[in-house]
């Protein structure tokens, strides 16, 4: 279907029904229990698992194809914010326009830096790329504060332009983003037995977005152009020697990426209509490469999944402070409550990045694959010894695992 | 008519004249052999053909245009294939993603961005990679993952990747290295074919004078940067400066 094969098909399908039905299993802890503040499903938080997960679909491209490791991808995010908050107050609140700015902006600028970057490979383009990035951040902190905002920023005020919208006498708010009129903070809530789902217009158009995105990383993948840039991770230096011109590619690919970023950074816009400079800082660089490395390098659905680990992590475990640890373990003696609160403390609230490494380095140093190359391994090893006579017998001629990349 | 003309070539690493002088000229359709001892430049000259390094001094001349100054891929899509000494495959992808990758050059040049389609449904490549692997005996391998193989089936392999591309000229470097008898026979018997069928001309380099003397239509010797002689294969067993040039290392 839709000219994939059955195993990508089958994956593009439970993306699919786990991000339309994604407000029902993040909010399984009903309203007012004491594990609610687990539940992930409200929109602020729902919104940046598929707008993060495009981020890390993109990225994954460019270090899960070609190998080439850039550490300044949230250039590309930032740009493309602005960009869409620009559109939003010269032309229209409407979400489309700014969107589409958005990756056209990421796309250019990402050919630039891409251009020169890629004239080395390996640590210096890193390097390159991380200082692009800080120096993008810098120019929005201070320089072109008239364009950016400097610290404080941008977002749409009543006395903005916006042509189109003056033009077509819009009604409503007029500084809130919409499609087409509707409106994306809107939310309606559904009760059910103490349950609460809430389903967010901005959510449903930012996961349509997302799953478009998958499917277009789904064809890259699986196409000769994808080939290419695998072989351009396994041996540049044999490419060369094939007739193929290697660096065309890795520019298309670093285009590409930075598109998805900006797509991203659009996105959020769409969602929240505001940005900062802190949005190009080199952390939140840092952020996209754990996300793909935690859920996996070159896997499909990895960085989607290392993206919504990280957004939950970050969201939920901060929340968790000492006032509600010390409530949660108040049944303990006295002594041992006080220890058990004061390192559990270490690891939430501010010091959630304490458990993010920890996580990562278990991942990193026993999953070398990330949590998808983990379950792949772990799915072929139950299958293997299931039945793993019968598999060995017809090892030669089955189709076996090839070196596609995983689900 | 000669296809392949290298004139007055010469290279320096430091203080080492890797080659001094070369001169060359392989005739179209023929097989011709570069014998020499460890470190004589052998590869060195190879690497003068596909850009890999530029002579110092000299010419290298195909099929009338100059490989001096062109960059590696214009050098293959051109119609020269190198196998290399050290296998160079890509070691991730399985066999047949190694052929497919330089059919696909060949066919659509040194750049296309073909993101659309499948690559497992481009069937005309996908059948004239596995046709390449059936000649080439590593067709019931070809899912498997190119790192895997043994050092036989890299060269192989190579040769695989390399003839896909249905090259003027193919450049093997020491292409028996690490095979077994039995494999290397084979591999004789593929390029002995391959003259026929395809009419490819080939240099190839190699130590073992079995594969050299039933292969090669002409021979170059190479010694410390120096092409000492040049002849047909009966002529050059005779030389006795080809004798001294190996009993010289030998004796070392
Ligand atoms: N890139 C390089 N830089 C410096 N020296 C080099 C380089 N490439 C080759 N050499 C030196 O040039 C000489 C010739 O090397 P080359 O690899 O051409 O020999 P060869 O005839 O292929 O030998 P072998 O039969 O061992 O493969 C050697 O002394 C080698 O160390
Ligand atoms: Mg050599």
């Amino acid at each position: 279907m839709f000219g994939l094969n059955r195993s990508d098909t089958l994956l593009l399908i439970f993306v699919a029904l786990l991000t339309m039905l994604a407000p029902f299993f993040l909010n399984p802890f009903p309203e007012g229990s004491s594990l609610a503040q687990f539940n992930g499903g409200y929109p602020d938080l729902m919104q940046r698992f598929v707008i993060f997960g495009i981020f890390a679909i993109g990225f994954n491209i460019l270090f899960g194809l070609t190998g080439y490791l850039s550490f300044g991808h949230a250039a590309f995010l930032g740009i493309g914010s602005y960009a869409a908050i620009w559109m939003m107050k010269l032309l229209t609140m409407n979400v489309i326009p700014a969107i589409i700015l958005s990756v056209i902006v990421a796309g250019v600028f990402s050919l630039f830096v891409g251009y020169i970057s890629l004239r080395r490979s390996g640590i210096y383009f890193s390097i390159l790329t991380l200082a692009f990035a800080q120096m993008s951040y810098a120019l929005a902190y201070s320089v072109l504060t008239p364009i950016t905002g400097g610290e404080t920023g941008l977002q749409p005020k009543l006395s903005d332009p916006r042509i189109l919208d003056t033009m077509l006498g819009g009604g409503g708010d007029a500084t809130r983003a919409n499609l087409f009129g509707l409106e994306m903070g809107k939310s309606w809530q559904m009760d059910w037995n103490g349950w609460v789902f809430t389903f967010n217009t901005g959510y449903y158009v930012a996961a349509v977005v997302m799953l478009i995105a998958f499917y277009l990383s789904i064809r890259i993948f699986r196409s000769p152009f994808g080939l290419m840039l695998r072989a351009i991770k396994t041996n540049q230096n044999r490419l060369n020697y094939t007739g193929v011109n290697t660096k065309p590619y890795t520019l298309a690919a670093f285009v590409i990426s930075g598109m998805y970023a900006g797509l991203a950074g659009g996105l959020l816009v769409a969602m929240d209509t505001q940005v900062g400079p802190e949005r190009m800082f080199w952390t939140a660089s840092g952020e996209v490469v754990l996300m793909t490395i935690l859920g996996g390098v070159g896997t499909l659905i990895g960085p989607v999944l290392g993206a919504g680990l990280i957004k939950y992590m970050e969201n939920i475990l901060s929340k968790i402070n000492e006032g509600l640890l010390e409530t949660w373990f108040a049944f303990m003696p006295d002594t041992a409550g006080d220890v058990v609160v004061t390192v559990l403390a270490l690891f939430t609230g501010k010091g959630w990045h304490l458990t993010l490494g920890l996580i990562f380095m278990l991942v990193v140093v026993f999953l070398p694959g990330g949590l998808v190359g983990g379950l792949v391994q772990g799915g072929r090893r139950m299958f293997r010894s299931r039945d793993g006579k019968a598999t060995r017998e017809t090892k030669s001629n089955q189709t076996p695992p090839t070196s596609t990349p995983a689900e | 008519m000669a296809i392949l003309q290298v004139r007055n070539v010469s290279k320096r690493f430091g203080g080492l004249q890797a080659l001094n002088d070369v001169n060359l000229s392989v005739e179209e359709g023929t097989v011709h052999a570069i014998i020499g001892p460890n470190g004589a430049g052998k590869s060195t000259l190879l690497n003068c053909f596909v850009g890999r390094l530029i002579p110092d001094t000299g010419t290298v001349m195909f099929d009338g245009k100059s490989l001096l100054g062109i960059k590696p891929h214009e050098i293959n899509q051109i119609g020269v294939s190198r196998v290399f000494q050290t296998p160079e495959i890509f070691g991730d992808l399985s066999l047949l993603e190694n052929v497919m990758i330089p059919t696909f050059a060949h066919r659509d040049g040194a750049f296309k961005v073909n993101w659309w389609n499948r690559a497992d449904r481009e069937s005309d490549i996908q059948d004239h990679a596995e046709e390449i692997l059936q000649e080439i005996g590593l067709y019931e391998k070809r899912h498997e993952i190119a790192d895997a193989m043994s050092r036989g089936d890299k060269r192989r392999l190579e040769m695989a990747m390399c003839l896909s591309q249905d090259p003027k000229l193919l450049l093997l470097d020491e292409p028996t290295a690490g095979m077994s008898r039995a494999d290397t026979n084979a591999t004789i018997d593929l390029l002995k074919r391959l003259g026929e069928t395809r009419g490819l001309t080939k240099v190839i380099i190699e130590h073992d004078m079995h594969v050299v003397f039933s292969l090669a239509s002409y021979i170059s010797v190479l010694a410390q940067g120096t092409v000492i002689a040049g002849n047909t294969p009966e002529l050059i067993k005779g030389d006795p400066k080809v004798k001294e040039a190996y009993l010289g290392t030998e004796a070392e």
